[in-house]
């Protein structure tokens, strides 16, 4: 539009000046050209602007509609000629039809009943405030033509190609270093080799060292440095033996291969979805629940795939294809996604659990979420920045301790408990008392 | 040489040893019925046998409560059902029934945040950060005309779920549903404005 515009305006000067001095007219013609264009891109902008309607579709239908692809409601390209063509129905018809389906369908419209008898009743809100102009701004989207996604590059090929640049120059590289010291060494080999023959011919005898005590017999005369040594390598095997055995039981680092591959990173960092919309339980019970399938069916109905990007970054950088995961979720959660309805086969999904504390040890989520106000990255880490989630931290007593003491609880605006706050502030001689100081030591309320 | 030879060895067990740890491998347990429940965890697998029945679907421990059953703590059971009738007539019956006493702003602000933010936006007008990323669209605004809103049909919608949006009812208990309608309600109001 822009552009024609301009050309439009070039034209026209160049006329006037033409015009003004001569060939008056053989210019007509052009100029009656010029006023056609500009009529018809009038035109056009009264028939309706692509842009402006998907700006209109996305935050009006697109809820519910796709150009391609039945959702809640039918798919929605080339909707006009469409119901021009195949029920003769006119512009007339889908204007109603926007601003009030549920009367039109009351008023017992025959395709209007159809349509909504297809799709299992579901009533089409009504959009009263829509303009004409509007909806000739969405139709006018829906009428365009369908853009081919550039041939998906997928994996193997576009993401081979860019890895495999970086990866051939290193290993080049390397194969260049590794020939330069075979070169060396055999250069050295050579050069020795040499040297010796050298050595034979002119009859020079390498000196040879008298041989002394041998060290290991001088080593064993000397008893007192025996006695160090025997009791080095055992504080030495003592510190190494307390170490393996400290460790048995923890678990941090854990980060088993779930069965479907589900991103942290994406869903709490990049989009920014808190952590209890999924983990809800954690609020107000013992566990921070593993979300059911339906809570992925919340976005997931929609989110049939993602970004194009967001997908080669998946297969480049952390192999893994992202549509398929979304897939495998459909699956188990039995989605049939062409008729946009459950199946009612379910599969159950094994997730493998992470965090878990011995069955002598009590924790609860809601304690430490709702009631002392913790944030979850406290114990988990930066769950936002992982691809794989893994346990961040030991979960040993001694780590549970080291926070009890170092937490300050947070006293304020609870007047019920301030008479014994100012108690216990008073007993322990501090101003922020610590959860350790408010009984977070004892033996029992951890283990019963 | 021979020493070599020994260097190699010794380094080659260590390596043994050290590559036997796997991250994605639980690490052992000492006494590990000290670790393992007896009694039936959240989400565990179990195989329960009565009568020569196996009787857990999958052999998952987690079930959906019996049909009829009623959580404690005074939830009752929501007798509208999930219909364009039964939208119809919780927008035009169902009332609140917090009073304004009972509406606790700071915490229905922070689970609107949580549970319908992300969509709806921080404002209710449909600009939330999953909107905004283009990952679903079409999120309508709180004074939507065609929708016009009212209590009764916002905790139809959260309890049932509508069109493309899913049911919330696991994620926010009685209360908690209405503490959010009444947020919306609000947010609604200042979007009116």
């Amino acid at each position: 539009m822009k552009k024609s515009y301009q050309s439009l305006e070039d034209n026209s000067t160049n006329n006037m000046i033409q015009v003004i001095y001569r060939h008056l007219a053989s210019k007509i013609p052009y100029l009656g050209l010029v006023i056609l264009l500009t009529f018809s891109t009038s035109l056009t902008a009264q028939e309706g602007d692509p842009v402006k309607g998907k700006t209109l579709f996305n935050t009006n239908c697109a809820s519910c509609h796709n150009l391609d692809r039945k959702m809640t409601g039918p798919a929605l390209r080339n909707v006009e000629t469409r119901l021009e063509e195949e029920h003769g129905l006119d512009r007339n018809w889908l204007n109603k039809w926007i601003r009030n389906s549920a009367g039109m369908v009351k008023s017992g419209d025959a395709y209007a009943n159809q349509i909504f008898n297809e799709y299992n009743g579901t009533a089409m809100t009504a959009f009263p405030q829509l303009s004409d102009q509007d909806i000739s701004d969405i139709l006018a989207y829906t009428a365009q033509e369908k853009v081919e996604p550039p041939t998906p590059t997928v994996g193997p090929n576009e993401g081979g190609n860019g890895s495999s640049g970086d990866g051939s120059t290193n290993k080049l590289i390397l194969g260049a270093l590794a020939l330069l010291f075979a070169l060396l060494a055999v250069s050295l080999i050579l050069v020795r080799r040499t040297l010796n023959r050298f050595a034979d011919e002119k009859g020079i005898e390498a000196v040879k060292k008298d041989k002394g005590l041998p060290i290991w017999k001088a080593f064993v005369q000397n008893q007192f440095l025996v006695l160090v040594t025997v009791i080095f390598f055992l504080l030495a095997s003592a510190y190494f033996v307390y170490g393996y055995l400290s460790q048995i039981g923890v678990d941090q680092g854990y980060e088993p291969v779930q069965p479907i591959h589900y991103s942290h990173r994406i869903h709490a960092g990049e989009n920014g979805i808190d952590c209890k919309y999924c983990h809800s339980s954690a609020r107000v019970s013992k566990h921070s629940g593993i979300p059911s399938l339906n809570i992925c069916m919340n976005c997931h109905k929609s989110i049939y795939q993602v970004a194009e990007e967001t997908q080669q970054e998946g297969i480049n950088e952390y192999g893994v294809d992202y549509n398929a995961e979304i897939q495998k979720l459909y699956k188990a959660v039995g989605w049939d996604e062409a008729e946009q309805k459950y199946t009612g086969v379910t599969e159950p999904v094994k997730w493998i659990r992470i965090h878990n504390l011995p069955d002598f040890a009590y924790f609860n989520h809601s304690q430490h979420v709702e009631v002392a106000g913790v944030q979850c990255q406290t114990c988990h880490g930066p769950v936002e920045e992982m691809e794989v989630m893994y346990q961040h931290a030991p979960l040993t007593m001694g780590w549970c301790i080291n926070c009890h003491r170092e937490t300050n609880v947070k006293v304020d605006g609870n007047e019920y408990y301030t008479k014994i706050h100012e108690e216990l502030s008073k007993k322990y001689g501090v101003d922020q008392l610590t959860a350790a100081q408010m009984g977070g030591l004892e033996c029992g309320k951890c283990h019963y | 040489m021979k020493s070599v030879f020994k260097i190699v060895v010794v380094l080659m067990v260590i390596g043994s040893v050290i590559s036997c740890q796997k991250n994605s491998r639980p690490n052992y347990q000492f006494m590990p019925n000290m670790y393992e429940s007896v009694g039936y965890e959240a989400y565990q697998e179990a195989d329960v046998v009565v009568d020569g029945e196996h009787i857990l679907e999958n052999n998952m421990e987690a079930q959906l409560p019996a049909e009829g059953s009623i959580p404690r703590g005074g939830h009752m059971p929501f007798e509208i059902e999930n219909s364009n009738a039964g939208y119809e007539l919780a927008k035009t019956s169902l009332n609140n029934p917090l009073d304004s006493t009972q509406y606790d702003r700071l915490r229905a602000g922070q689970l609107y945040d949580i549970y319908c933010g992300i969509c709806h936006g921080k404002k209710g007008n449909g600009q939330g950060t999953l909107v905004k990323r283009e990952k679903i669209l079409g999120v309508p605004s709180y004074d939507d005309a065609g929708r016009a809103i009212t209590p009764g049909s916002i905790y139809h919608t959260i309890y049932y779920g509508k069109n493309a949006m899913g049911s919330y009812a696991n994620q926010l208990n009685e209360e908690e549903r209405w503490q959010v309608v009444d947020y919306v309600m609000e947010l609604k109001a200042d979007l009116e404005k």
